[in-house]
């Protein structure tokens, strides 16, 4: 879940009142946002760096607020704040203008950009004033889009330029890295772009955007209409063209490989900032010029219609409110609408700040939001059934009870381990073991789906060497094979394990339960009809001492005393016998 | 003759007396008749009343002057006939300056100033080291000392006083010389014989606890895991089976209406298996279905619009969420040819690959509601978490509006903890979109609501545990496992 930061104050200024933490805590809970944290930029900075943080950091109080992940809108100050107006009905919703001119800026694509970052938009806004505090807003917003929806500039870059330093048409392009020198942002001179790729791979927030380009033989690149390169995307922006606080006209590009997501971005940006423009809300659209010729007008800000019943709309939150009402609880979340129909329907008006709302479910939610989730009332309960066990749970729930009655304390391990946990450690090789692997394990502790809940039950011993001996645990848990006949290809087995630690090891202890539980399951101790034990060897057990257990034909588990060599690979002191089968033919 | 008859028949002659007195009459260690006089009294034939005394031991240096003489007398000693210089008595004879200053005021020795350098003569012939005299007296524990020498030599550190606790005893209750034997326990033999009614019985000792059964035990988790299952069970829910912790990602996130950009699908969050690395096997129909969902809109929606990618479906995971279950269960509800409400609820382990902390580990337990059911809304969400979260003791909710990729409207739930006396999230719940629901086939008014919690977190809250390796894994205290009590979720 995204977070921002905003100056509490300049926050309470703009929404035009003062709160206890306490009170806007209440606030955000019923808008859907989460108060998180009260700090200051210094208290953040010396959580990252410790005591000494020098002087010159802002002890102005920071807010810092969670974010649904879908709502770019709220990304910033400017958007939190309208939505929060909106919401608490002290302004209606903002209502942007399109502007085209017949000679509006252009930016074409030239086909080499196919090879890298096939889709490109842009924007301009005109007559904005910027301060220091709008200023950082900005920079943050595309941040945080670059973070979010851009999914760390892979799938869409920003890049923002004072629009009087360059000369429009722009030229969206894809050239070998070595045709490409410029002096990047805050840079002192010029640098080709193998330059720049060097330099950056030890800059802490860039090096993890090179991999993106790095090894394409083509690097994205816009210029102005006099070769002066604004920006080499996901990258850097050129410092020609940066932004400053007497910015008084800005051009907007963005260019992504996802055009639907990019569209969104741009949207979000204007969206947020054109309420500096000289003319509020007012966006200027750019001709975006595809490699055959063909042009598109953005940013697109469409404002989408969408008509939902009355009736269903009621139901789905399960209140009673007419069109009128409805209508106006949609405007406070900036969807403006009328009803329709007699009032039994009601057009909604999604605008461009609300790209989360694709389906008329989206407008129910809002619906139930601006109405207060804790003010519905309850509906009692209708749908009539019976409730049922899954079988092998129920059989699961009741061997466990049977256990914990003959002695044994039930232990709960991780399913997760290490490949010598089910290998090395028991004498066999990883190679020879069924196991599902996983392919991003952050330790070696998550290597593995375990094959065995021998190794779990063995790490708890060793884990609570202060207990009495003897120790006697069990499990009856899943564990999980490879499988080719399976749909994923592995399968999840139930298992019962249970361990006999003491001064001896005491095979006949771990035999005598699993007799238990066998006159439990309603198995006779005979070769034919029920079960029985036929010795073998096992590299995990001790010689002479280990034994299949036979039910009517197939091998469902093993029983026996452990060797030495597991004892040590498991640092136990004590022997120990231990017993592990299979209950699924049991269900 | 035994101790406890000694001391018994001791006190039979003379009333009272003070342990110390016997240790030092039976000539036996003072502990070994403590012991035995609190035997005695367990018996309640004699009463001690605890007592103080005191008396002056040699200290340390006290030891070495009654072995080795005072030091004054071992620096007359020291001194030959012809005397010895100052300066080389001092260097030579161990505590010379004590000593020195001593043998001067005793008069013992002088000082020769005459020639040189000075020199320490003997002045009397012979010396009565009555410091060591009294020290080794005292050590015989004979205490013949004026008050005056007493001080002189506790400020020479030679002695010290020493408090000894004692006990005076005197006849109890149930004196007698003889110590009868009393029974511990009732046996068969008394019973056979008819001697119970004669022998005499030690008192019980009601005062201490008795012996624990031998006993197993069930794992704390896994107790509330019953009861949770039992609360679902009596609302008339039905378990699915969830024995398969390795799923497709097309039903852990595709089904689910979960774009295959979204940040949960990255391997920082997600375990993706490298062996058995892919499924193959899909409900082509429905997959087609899903695929257009997500990539062009449809059943009333916009869609993500991008381009999906059927080998992002295939790649294999450890489960993020049991509600990769529910999907199949929801798909297999809606290929039955007549649509019939159903109620169902599971309990099993999740994985998540994220940061580890003390209350976050790779795999928990989740725990999942759903009811499906024609024209379902909010409001019966709402109802049924009424209910559920009463019988775990919250009978206060408040819902706070939230974000999945696949419920909206989404709820966060929290409740009101009466022990911790704040507000506390408990859950997640919402209704199931109709993205998810339409390409399975649901009719178009059936509406499905669920809601999810861990299992370990009100388990942590309720027995007060502040890391999660203390509940679940290896290092759990098997002695907390076998003290935990029955779960009574509602108390």
């Amino acid at each position: 879940m995204p977070t921002i930061s905003v100056k509490r104050d300049s926050l309470f200024a703009a929404l035009g009142k003062t709160y206890t933490d306490d009170e806007f805590q209440e606030l955000c809970f019923e808008f859907g946002l989460e108060l998180d944290e009260v700090t200051t930029e210094k208290q953040m900075l010396m959580k990252e760096q410790g005591e000494h943080v020098g002087a010159g950091v802002s002890e102005e109080i920071l807010y810092r607020i969670d974010i649904p992940a879908n709502r770019y809108d709220l990304l910033c100050l400017e958007g939190l704040v309208d939505g929060l107006l909106v919401f608490q009905g002290k302004k209606p919703p903002p209502h942007y203008v399109l502007k085209k001119y017949e000679d509006c800026h252009s930016l074409h694509l030239t086909p080499a950009t196919g090879q890298i970052r096939p889709f490109a938009v842009a924007a301009v806004l005109k007559g904005i004033t910027f301060t220091k505090e709008s200023y950082d807003s900005f920079i943050d917003l595309q941040d945080k889009l670059h973070q979010n929806i851009c999914r760390k500039r892979t799938l869409v870059a920003i890049g923002t330029h004072d629009l009087d330093t360059i000369q429009g048409p722009f030229v969206y392009d894809a050239l070998p890295p070595s045709e490409i020198k410029f002096k990047a942002l805050n840079q002192t001179k010029e640098m080709t772009a193998p330059e720049l790729m060097e330099l950056y791979s030890s800059h802490a927030q860039l090096k993890q955007y090179l991999g993106i380009i790095r090894d394409s033989p083509v690097y994205p690149v816009i210029k102005d209409k006099n070769g002066v390169v604004l920006s080499m995307p996901p990258i850097i922006n050129g410092d020609h063209s940066k932004i400053t606080l007497d910015t008084k006209n800005v051009f907007i590009e963005c260019t992504a490989t996802d055009l639907t997501k990019a569209i969104v971005v741009l949207d979000t940006i204007v969206s947020m900032f054109s309420k500096y423009c000289s003319k509020e809300y007012e966006v200027e659209q750019c001709k975006v010029f595809a490699p055959d010729g063909a042009y598109e007008l953005y940013p697109k800000m469409c404002t989408r219609e969408e008509t939902i019943s009355v009736e269903k709309a009621n139901n789905y939150i399960g209140i009673n409110e007419n069109g009128e009402n409805l209508a106006r609880l949609l405007s406070r979340m900036c969807l403006s609408s009328t009803t329709e129909d007699d009032g039994t329907t009601l057009r909604v008006r999604v605008p461009p700040t609300r790209h989360d709302v694709i389906h008329a479910c989206d407008l129910y939610e809002d619906i139930a939001i601006a109405y207060g989730y804790n003010r519905i009332v309850r509906r009692p309960a209708r749908v009539v059934t019976t409730g049922g066990q899954d079988p092998i749970n129920k059989l699961t729930e009741q061997l466990r009870l049977e256990c914990a009655h003959a002695g044994y304390t039930e232990a709960l391990t991780f399913t997760l381990c290490s490949r010598d946990d089910v290998a090395t450690k028991l004498g066999v090789k990883i190679e020879e073991v069924p196991a599902a692997h996983i392919s991003n394990p952050k330790t070696l502790e998550f290597q593995v789906v375990r094959t065995l809940l021998l190794p779990g039950l063995l790490k708890t011993l060793a884990a609570n060497k202060k207990m009495p001996l003897p120790m006697k645990l069990f499990e009856i848990s899943d564990v999980v094979l490879e499988d080719k006949k399976a749909e994923t290809g592995a399968r999840n087995e139930r298992r019962l394990c249970a361990v006999h630690c003491g001064r001896a090891a005491g095979f006949q202890f771990v035999h005598g339960l699993l007799d238990r539980v066998m006159a439990l399951l309603r198995e006779p101790w005979d070769k034919d009809t029920g079960y029985y034990l036929r010795q073998c060897e096992d590299p995990a057990y001790f010689p002479g001492r280990c034994a299949a257990v036979v039910l009517r034909g197939e091998v469902i588990g093993k029983v026996g005393v452990l060797s030495p060599a597991v004892l040590a690979a498991f640092e136990l002191t004590n022997p120990c016998s231990a017993l592990e089968i299979n209950i699924q033919p049991f269900v | 003759m035994e101790l406890n008859e000694r001391i018994l028949h001791y006190l039979d002659k003379n009333d009272k007396v003070d342990t110390i007195k016997l240790a030092s009459e039976f000539e036996e260690d003072h502990q070994k008749i403590v012991g035995a006089v609190k035997s005695l009294e367990a018996l309640e034939m004699v009463v001690s009343e605890p007592t103080k005394s005191t008396r002056w031991e040699l200290t340390g240096e006290g030891q070495q002057v009654a072995e080795l003489g005072s030091h004054e007398a071992v620096l007359y000693n020291h001194i030959p006939e012809t005397g010895m210089a100052q300066a080389e008595v001092m260097k030579t004879v161990p505590n010379a300056k004590v000593g020195f200053s001593k043998a001067m005021s005793a008069g013992w020795i002088y000082l020769d100033k005459s020639g040189g350098a000075p020199l320490v003569k003997r002045k009397v012939d012979t010396i009565n080291d009555t410091v060591q005299e009294h020290l080794i007296e005292l050590k015989k524990g004979i205490d013949n000392l004026t008050t005056n020498v007493r001080n002189d030599y506790k400020k020479r550190k030679l002695l010290q006083e020493v408090t000894v606790k004692s006990f005076l005893l005197s006849k109890g209750p149930q004196f007698s010389t003889t110590i009868k034997k009393l029974e511990t326990d009732l046996t068969s033999e008394m019973l056979l014989t008819g001697a119970w009614k004669t022998l005499q019985f030690k008192p019980y000792n009601f005062d201490a606890l008795g012996q624990p059964p031998e006993c197993g035990h069930l794992h704390p988790l896994l107790k509330v895991r019953s009861e949770f299952r039992e609360i679902f069970l009596e609302m008339g829910f039905t378990e699915m089976p969830t024995n398969q912790y390795i799923e497709s990602s097309f039903w852990n996130f595709d089904a689910l209406f979960q774009p295959q950009q979204h940040p949960a699908r990255d391997a920082h969050d997600t375990f993706f298996m490298s062996s058995p690395a892919t499924t193959t096997q899909f409900p082509m129909e429905y997959l087609e279905q899903v695929k257009k969902v997500h990539s062009e809109g449809g059943y009333g929606s916009q869609g993500y619009r991008y381009d999906w990618k059927i080998e992002e479906a295939q790649k294999n995971l450890l489960r993020t969420h049991t509600t990769a279950v529910s999907a199949r269960m929801l798909y297999k509800l809606a290929q039955q040819k007549e649509f019939t409400p159903q109620k169902y609820f599971s309990i099993d382990k999740v994985f998540r690959n994220e940061t580890l902390d003390a209350t976050h580990l790779a795999e928990f337990h989740q725990v999942e509601g759903v009811v499906a059911d024609r024209g379902l809304g909010l409001a019966d969400l709402i109802s049924v978490l009424d209910t559920f979260f009463k019988r775990l003791g919250f009978h206060k909710l408040q819902f706070k509006p939230a974000y999945n990729p696949y419920t909206e409207p989404s709820m966060e739930i929290f409740a009101y903890h009466t022990g911790l006396g704040k507000w506390i999230e408990i859950g997640n719940s919402g209704v199931f979109r109709p993205e998810m629901l339409l390409p399975m086939g649901l009719p178009e008014d059936v509406n499905v609501i669920a809601w999810g919690l861990s299992l370990e977190r009100p388990t942590m809250i309720k027995y007060g545990l502040n890391n999660i390796r203390d509940l679940v894994g290896p290092k759990v205290d098997l002695q907390m496992v076998q003290n935990n009590p029955i779960c009574r979720l509602d108390k």
